[in-house]
């Protein structure tokens, strides 16, 4: 009977002691939400960074862009990815709610959009792009193409892929209603691949086959011009993106809540050094020039 | 003497903690209830009421200008749910009544199990079977150029219903006296006429609920369909168009909305309203249930 009842205790005890101990490394864990777009990104940049850094831990989560900042604000993140920059209502909200924020570019993306392999169509104007998402066209041979009904495939309105597509292709027009609003860049690949008149927009990490990388062969990725006069350019041509020519290119964010310390600080340096932005190379990614590292690390301070 | 107000007390202080959990579930109804309600008013204060319920246009985030419609995910729902309860219900009871009055009860004994299992299942993974297998099929069996429609939607909460459907009715049919079925059959009626004839009548109310709770699975149910349907706003043009639900709306919009902002309690009334649909729907089947007992009685 007391041998049961020590037992007992000693279990119990045992349990307290897991218990905090979870406890106490979840406090120290950095939490990272947001973009959808770059969340494997991250997580390997943090898998790296927790390799060369024994005993540092951080969870990335996904859920978008204006999670991801929502997140931030309400403090339950401590880094916010984001796809977009922060809209003037999210600024406010952050001024009400005195959080400071100090926003960091960690990559550009060459916003990519995709067709079925079975297009015929290679490159597209920016214009024309707007409209079929628009739904100002709504059949593939009104853009040259075969006579199919084009079906639509984008993203949900927390996406800050979704945002930014609209302020910089649409026009700042509604989408389509007819638009597949999908949960996430895989699904909209998944989608195209399977939809003969299918078009989607991912960011991309999300084209490039993560063996070979190169763009995956299953999909086409369409050229983009500015406009009639111009050259298409592919989103993979990284001395367009870099010069603007590729018109859908964008830079990809981190913000955090004041001045970075501690972990979090060391973990935004690791990105910034030249092992970092190789990873965001290797995952198909463009990376930041030296202006823009000297501004983050002008940032940091 | 002092023994007995001991055990009074101890009499009264166990009749308040029964009466505590019996009253608790009201409570917490009523909390959820009255939480939605407050939450979803002030949405009327910029929201045309008439615009809520008549438009067919949600577009909450536009650049252009902001509309409030629930009609075309109300739509939605009920399509959804409805397909759902056209392929769930004859196989539900078909699968029941084969279980109570034709299988054999080593059959039974390891097909009930199974059927319940299906019910474990995480909605997620239903919904991604919806993209990856149900998707394509259904693209190539009515020659359109994907899946994320309606129907697939439909048929994935099907299956998330037939569990549910299958085993209560399932229950009930077993629970049916042999005295029923012994007179029926005494009576020269076969297996088929005393099934139906005789078991499923007897045991409608039980049937009838295991239906309820299934559409209640149906209309709730979000992962799946915000997954698998596609979630185009527009109002749907038949069963093989993308739908959005109302459960997916929330689902989608809430983790991004500013607080207290128009469109979260636009969100809130869209729970409000769903709230009440399915209330509703209790409701009624509570009424039938009822009308059916006495009249057995």
């Amino acid at each position: 009977m007391k041998g049961k009842k020590l037992f007992l205790i000693g279990t119990l005890l045992l349990g307290f002691i897991f218990a905090s101990g979870t406890v106490y490394s979840a406090k120290r864990m950095i939490q990272i939400k947001g973009s959808d777009t770059i969340v494997n990104l991250v997580q390997i940049l943090s898998e790296e960074f927790m390799a060369r850094n024994p005993g540092k831990a951080i969870a990335v989560m996904g859920g978008g862009s204006g999670t991801g900042i929502a997140a931030l604000i309400n403090g339950t993140c401590d880094i916010a990815n984001h796809s977009r920059p922060m809209k003037s209502k999210e600024k406010i909200l952050c001024k009400e709610k005195r959080v400071d924020t100090r926003t960091f570019v960690i990559a550009i993306d060459g916003l990519s959009v995709i067709v079925h392999k079975d297009n015929p169509l290679k490159e597209m104007i920016m214009e024309k792009i707007g409209a079929i998402y628009r739904g100002d066209i709504t059949n593939w041979k009104e853009v040259g193409g075969p006579d199919m009904v084009i079906s639509l495939y984008g993203r949900q309105s927390n996406s800050g892929t979704f945002v930014f597509f609209q302020e910089h292709v649409l026009g700042k027009q509604d989408y389509s209603p007819h638009m597949k609003r999908m949960n996430g860049n895989a699904q909209i690949v998944e989608g195209v691949i399977q939809d003969k008149s299918g078009i989607g927009y991912v960011g991309v990490g999300y084209v490039i086959d993560t063996k070979s990388r190169k763009i995956r062969n299953d999909l086409t990725v369409l050229n983009v011009a500015k406009n009639a006069e111009s050259k298409a350019y592919s989103p993979m041509d990284k001395a367009a993106v870099d010069s603007g020519d590729y018109p859908v290119a964008r830079p990809l964010f981190q913000s955090t809540n004041g001045k970075p310390e501690g972990d979090v600080a060391l973990f935004i340096k690791f990105i910034n050094s030249p092992e970092g932005q190789k990873i965001v190379e290797r995952e198909g990614f463009f990376p930041i020039g030296k202006d823009i590292i000297s501004d983050n690390f002008k940032n940091m301070k | 003497m002092k023994k007995k107000k001991f055990s009074d007390l101890k009499e009264s202080v166990i009749k308040a903690f029964f009466f505590t959990n019996g009253i608790l579930t009201v409570m917490i109804l009523f909390g959820i209830f009255a939480l939605l309600l407050f939450t979803a008013i002030p949405a009327f204060r910029e929201i045309d009421l008439k615009e809520f319920f008549t438009s067919h246009q949600w577009n909450p985030t536009s650049p252009v200008k902001e509309h409030y419609g629930i009609l075309s995910m109300v739509a939605g729902t009920f399509m959804v749910s409805l397909g759902a309860m056209i392929i769930a219900i004859p196989i539900g009871i078909g699968t029941a009544s084969y279980l109570s009055d034709v299988a054999h009860w080593k059959v039974r004994e390891i097909v009930k199990p199974i059927v319940e299992i299906l019910a474990g299942i995480p909605s997620v993974v239903i919904g991604f079977l919806g993209i990856v297998l149900f998707g394509p099929i259904l693209a190539k069996i009515f020659g359109t150029s994907n899946g994320l429609n309606a129907i697939n939607g439909s048929l994935l909460l099907a299956i998330m219903a037939l569990p549910t459907i299958v085993s209560i009715s399932e229950d009930s049919l077993s629970a049916v006296p042999k005295t029923y079925s012994d007179a029926s059959l005494a009576l020269g009626a076969n297996r088929w006429q005393t099934l139906v004839r005789v078991k499923l009548p007897a045991s409608l109310s039980g049937i009838i609920a295991a239906v309820m709770l299934g559409m209640g699975r149906a209309i709730g149910e979000t992962m799946t369909v915000l997954m698998a349907t596609g979630n185009a706003p527009a109002f749907p043009r038949g069963f093989l168009s993308s739908i959005r639900t109302m459960t997916a709306t929330i689902a989608i919009e809430l983790g991004e909305v500013p607080y207290y902002s128009t469109h979260y309690y636009a969100l809130f009334a869209v729970g409000l309203v769903l709230f009440l649909i399915t209330f509703i729907l209790n409701l009624l089947s509570d009424v039938i249930l009822n009308k059916y007992q006495e009249r057995e009685q």
